[in-house]
């Protein structure tokens, strides 16, 4: 086997699109930007195109780093690149930041057309499914007819089982990790806490702090603590940190005491210094939204019925966020529709993170899947 | 993969385009031979990582379930046959699996070594746990766990109102006719649900 490498380099592309883009809110995009970047070469057939769709706080920069900015790596990076799972030898892989995304994207921080100045709170809901209808305009404009397979993690895993039900021929292969059919009350729940936490930040505004000049720093922040907690299992925490002491006693004051408080106001804070919270809002919302089912009386079998890509599922056993049984829905589902599915729980102690790492026989399940894909 | 003699025993009770599940289907090779000679749509059952990245290798589908919970997902009568070969012996819920075979398949089909095989009684009287062709470990490296014979097997079905509908035994891969229970290394039976 070859020794795996980086793609090395990378260089962001935009793409501008004039036609409008009708959201399932009811409301419109006149006009839009997506910025993507793409690793590989497309094959003369234009048939080893992977697309990987990300979560809540990715972007388009998976794999690479940047001539500029050598430590920024790409989110995904340890699995795609020359030899690595999924092999930009072979596939043609692209990353695309979502609309109402905050990395380069269409959204809240752009200009809104009306006024000249920043949509900020009026930005458009955007669901799943208007992201997935957007990323097809720019398979259209990169001359992607089909994709070998769509690739995604949690949220992106979301975007990969709709790509599958809106354009069902354009999909070979379905990879949905970390992911679920729709959010249980207590995800819902726990996202509505993180939004509650930026609504009532003082600043703000609603939603139209960049015209104070400040950012709802305090709110993305616990936002982001939150979330942080749910993406992480009991026992890596415990393994990490577990009752550890800062000072080595108790000092009884609430500036940080236990490892664990300073790990989570570190993460927080560097998130809140980089993220937009209005794009926090709308993705927690688009996730809150997605139930492709919904339209079926709840029934996730008929719902996946449109679909004729081929399936690998993945979870994690510690994934509390988005556990293995609602994994399973989405296998059995398309089990009872009679599509080709494989389904590995992965023994990993990370929690919903998990799909980020690169555990050896959770790669080792993605690599034989690539490499089976045919171009 | 080397030949089974097993996989053209099962496949002649499988018809073209048939629902299998196979459990317990390790690489994958039985379900590949059905689908290569019965084109059958194929599902394999493991909770091991490194056959379940081999039945990928294989372009088999599988799902990776934990036997021993039972088969809580899969739904009532949707396969033709529920395979499971050479492996009950490994699974302690054993008389839950079969129920759970026969619910989710209409026929289901199991093979397992005779522990009353002449050479594993002999082995017996001389004072040692049987190691054969068809009992290949070591008893502290075994991962078998249920020891029983096709005597033990038959009064479980009827026990279980388990209808058996066909049943064949071999000695190491040579057809077994009269007196299987001392003569026969396997069994392959042919199961339904009993009237």
């Amino acid at each position: 086997m070859i020794k795996p490498q980086s793609v090395g380099v990378v260089t962001p592309s935009r793409a501008r699109f004039t036609e409008p883009l009708a959201l399932r809110s009811g409301g419109t995009l006149d006009e839009y930007e997506l910025v993507y970047e793409t690793y590989g070469e497309l094959n003369e057939a234009r048939s080893n195109a992977v697309l990987v769709c990300h979560a809540l706080s990715g972007s388009h920069h998976v794999a690479g780093h940047y001539a500029d900015d050598p430590r920024d790596i790409g989110w995904w990076d340890n699995l795609i690149g020359p030899g690595k799972p999924l092999d930009t030898n072979k596939f043609f892989v692209i990353g695309v930041n979502n609309l109402g995304g905050c990395h380069g994207s269409t959204g809240p921080r752009s200009p809104n057309p009306a006024t000249g100045r920043p949509w900020g709170a009026d930005f458009p809901f955007v669901t799943v499914e208007d992201w997935v209808g957007s990323q097809a305009r720019l398979a259209d404009r990169l001359g992607i007819e089909r994709f070998a397979a769509i690739v995604g993690g949690s949220l992106g895993g979301m975007q990969a089982i709709s790509w599958t039900l809106q354009y069902p021929e354009r999909v070979g292969h379905a990879v949905v990790i970390a992911a679920a059919p729709k959010l249980t009350a207590q995800n819902i729940a726990f996202n509505e806490v993180a939004r509650q936490a930026i609504l009532t930040d003082p600043e703000f505004h609603g939603g139209h702090y960049y015209e104070h000049g400040v950012v709802p720093a305090r709110g993305l922040k616990l936002a982001r603590m939150i979330g942080h907690i749910t993406y992480l299992s009991d026992d890596s925490l415990a393994e990490k940190f577990g009752r550890s002491l800062r000072h080595g006693k108790t000092m009884y004051s609430y500036d940080v005491e236990f490892e664990i408080e300073s790990y989570l106001r570190y993460q927080g804070d560097k998130f809140a210094g980089h993220f937009d919270a209005n794009t926090y809002l709308l993705t927690t919302k688009a996730l809150d939204y997605f139930d492709p089912a919904f339209e079926y009386g709840g029934n996730l079998a008929r719902a996946l019925a449109r679909s004729t890509a081929d399936y690998l599922v993945v979870s994690f056993t510690t994934d509390w966020r988005f556990s293995p049984s609602r994994s399973e829905e989405i296998v059995y589902a398309l089990l009872h529709n009679q599509r080709n599915v494989s389904y590995a729980e992965i023994d990993c102690p990370s929690g919903h993170d998990s799909f980020l790492l690169d555990d050896v026989r959770y790669h080792a399940v993605l690599r034989s899947y690539f490499d089976r894909i045919k171009t | 993969m080397s030949y089974r003699y097993d996989f053209d025993v099962i496949a002649q009770w499988i018809a073209p385009g048939e629902k299998v599940l196979d459990l317990a289907c390790g690489d994958g090779s039985l379900l590949r031979h059905l689908m290569a000679e019965r084109d059958v749509q194929g599902y394999g059952v493991e909770n091991d990582i490194d056959n379940l990245v081999a039945c990928i290798d294989n372009g088999i589908n599988v799902i990776q379930v934990d036997l021993e919970k039972g088969l809580a997902g899969f739904e009532d009568g949707f396969f033709d046959h529920v395979i499971m070969s050479l492996s009950l012996q490994a699974i302690h819920n054993t008389q839950g699996i079969l129920a759970e075979m026969l619910r989710v398949g209409r026929e289901a089909v199991v093979s397992f070594p005779n522990f009353g095989y002449w050479r594993h009684r002999q082995s017996i009287l001389n004072g040692r746990m049987p190691v054969s062709e068809s009992l290949p470990h070591q008893w502290f490296n075994t991962p078998n766990v249920r020891f029983f014979t096709i005597a033990d097997f038959e009064s479980l079905c009827e026990l279980n109102g388990i209808e058996i509908r066909e049943r064949l035994a071999f000695d190491e891969g040579t057809p077994v006719e009269d007196e299987a229970n001392f003569r026969a290394s396997v069994a392959v039976y042919r199961l339904g649900r009993g009237a």
